[in-house]
C-alpha cells in the first residue's frame, strides 16, 4: 500500500472501531425484521438455539462481564479484528492460489 | 435478517449450503482475476466495516429494528465477486464466534445477503447507474437506491426457502406480505446508510471504489 493508502486504511479501521465499540453501544434490543416476522406468523418457535449459543462470546458478549455496556464493546471489538483477519487470509488464500502455477 | 437453524427444513438447508458453496467458488475465481493484490486489506476492512454496521441494530417501527445487510455496500467498493466473498467471512464470524444465524443456516444466509444482497444487488446498482447522469455524485446515489431494494430482494429470498422447506405450518402470504412489508422500511436505513459510506469514499478515495472502475475514470465531476 502506499502511503494515501495506508492513511485510508487507517482512518477507515478507526471509524470501523467506533461503529463497533461505541456506536453499537446505541443499538436498539428490538427484534430485527426477521425476528419480528416469526412473532407475528408464529414459526419463531420452528428456531432450534443455536449450536454455540452456551459460547462466552455468543449473542455479541451478552453475560461475559457484569458490565452489559463493556460486553458489547468488547464483542464489537473482537469482532472487528476477528473479521478483518479472517477476511485478509480468505483474500490472500484466493489470491495465491492463481499466483501457484504448479499443476495440482 | 439471519435465519436461525430449525426454520428451514435441513435437506432444504443443505441444498442451500450447496448452492453458497458453489457461488463462493465462483466468486472466488472472478476475485483473483479482478482483485488486485494490493487491494486485499481493502477488502477485508469492508468485511470488517460490514460486521460492525450489522452490530447497529436501528429502531424502525414499535417493536422492530432492522440493520444494515452491506450487500451493495461491499460489492460498489469491492466489486461483486469480492462482496460476495466479504458477506461470506461476515456471516461465518457472526455464526461461530457470535452464535449469530444458524451452522446448518448458513447457506440460506449467504444465498441471501450474498448472493441476492451482494451480487443481485450490484446488478441493481448498475441499472440505476446506468440511468443516472455521468457524475461522481451519481454512484452514491445508485448505492442506496439499489441498497433499499435489495433488503426486500433479501427478504424475498427468504420467503422463498420458507416457501420450499420451512418446518412450520403457517399461511405463505402472509409470511410474504409480513417480510415485505418490514424489509421495504428496513430498506430506507440500508439505503442512507450505504449512500452516505459510498458518498465519503467517493469524495476521499473515488480510485478506491473498485465496483465502477472504468466508470470513475470517465465521470465528470
Amino acid at each position: 500500500m502506499d502511503r494515501r493508502t495506508r492513511i485510508f486504511f487507517v482512518v477507515g479501521l478507526l471509524v470501523t472501531l467506533v461503529v463497533a465499540v461505541a456506536i453499537s453501544q446505541l443499538a436498539s434490543d428490538q427484534p430485527d425484521g426477521l425476528e419480528y416476522v416469526a412473532e407475528e406468523e408464529g414459526f419463531a418457535d420452528a428456531a432450534r438455539d443455536h449450536d454455540l449459543s452456551d459460547s462466552a462470546l455468543a449473542d455479541y458478549g451478552d453475560g461475559l462481564t457484569d458490565n452489559p455496556a463493556l460486553d458489547t464493546a468488547l464483542a464489537g471489538l473482537i469482532g472487528v479484528l476477528v473479521t478483518l483477519a479472517v477476511g485478509w487470509a480468505v483474500f490472500r488464500l484466493i489470491k495465491r492460489r492463481g499466483d501457484d502455477s504448479v499443476p495440482s | 435478517m439471519h435465519i436461525p437453524d430449525g426454520v428451514i427444513g435441513a435437506t432444504t438447508a443443505a441444498g442451500f449450503g450447496a448452492v453458497a458453496a458453489g457461488g463462493f467458488g465462483i466468486a472466488a475465481r472472478r476475485t483473483r482475476e479482478h482483485l488486485s493484490d494490493r487491494h486485499i486489506p481493502l477488502a477485508a476492512l469492508t468485511a470488517a466495516f460490514v460486521f460492525a454496521a450489522q452490530m447497529v441494530n436501528f429502531p424502525v417501527i414499535a417493536g422492530m429494528s432492522g440493520h444494515l445487510l452491506g450487500g451493495v455496500l461491499a460489492a460498489v467498493l469491492v466489486g461483486p465477486a469480492a462482496g460476495f466473498v466479504v458477506l461470506t467471512v461476515v456471516l461465518i464470524v457472526q455464526s461461530l464466534v457470535f452464535a449469530d444465524g444458524g451452522l446448518t443456516a448458513l447457506g440460506l444466509n449467504i444465498v441471501n445477503m450474498g448472493l441476492i444482497g451482494a451480487v443481485g444487488g450490484y446488478g441493481l446498482f448498475r441499472v440505476v447507474l446506468a440511468a443516472t447522469p455521468r457524475r461522481f455524485r451519481s454512484i452514491p446515489f445508485a448505492a442506496a437506491v439499489a441498497a433499499f431494494l435489495a433488503v426486500p430482494a433479501a427478504a424475498m429470498g427468504f420467503v422463498g426457502e420458507f416457501a420450499i422447506g420451512g418446518t412450520a405450518d403457517v399461511s405463505l402470504g402472509a409470511v410474504l406480505t409480513a417480510m415485505l412489508g418490514t424489509h421495504v422500511l428496513i430498506g430506507i436505513g440500508e439505503g442512507v446508510i450505504t449512500g452516505f459510506v459510498v458518498a465519503g469514499v467517493v469524495a476521499s478515495r473515488r480510485d478506491l471504489v473498485l465496483g465502477v472502475p472504468e466508470q470513475v475514470a470517465a465521470r465528470g465531476a
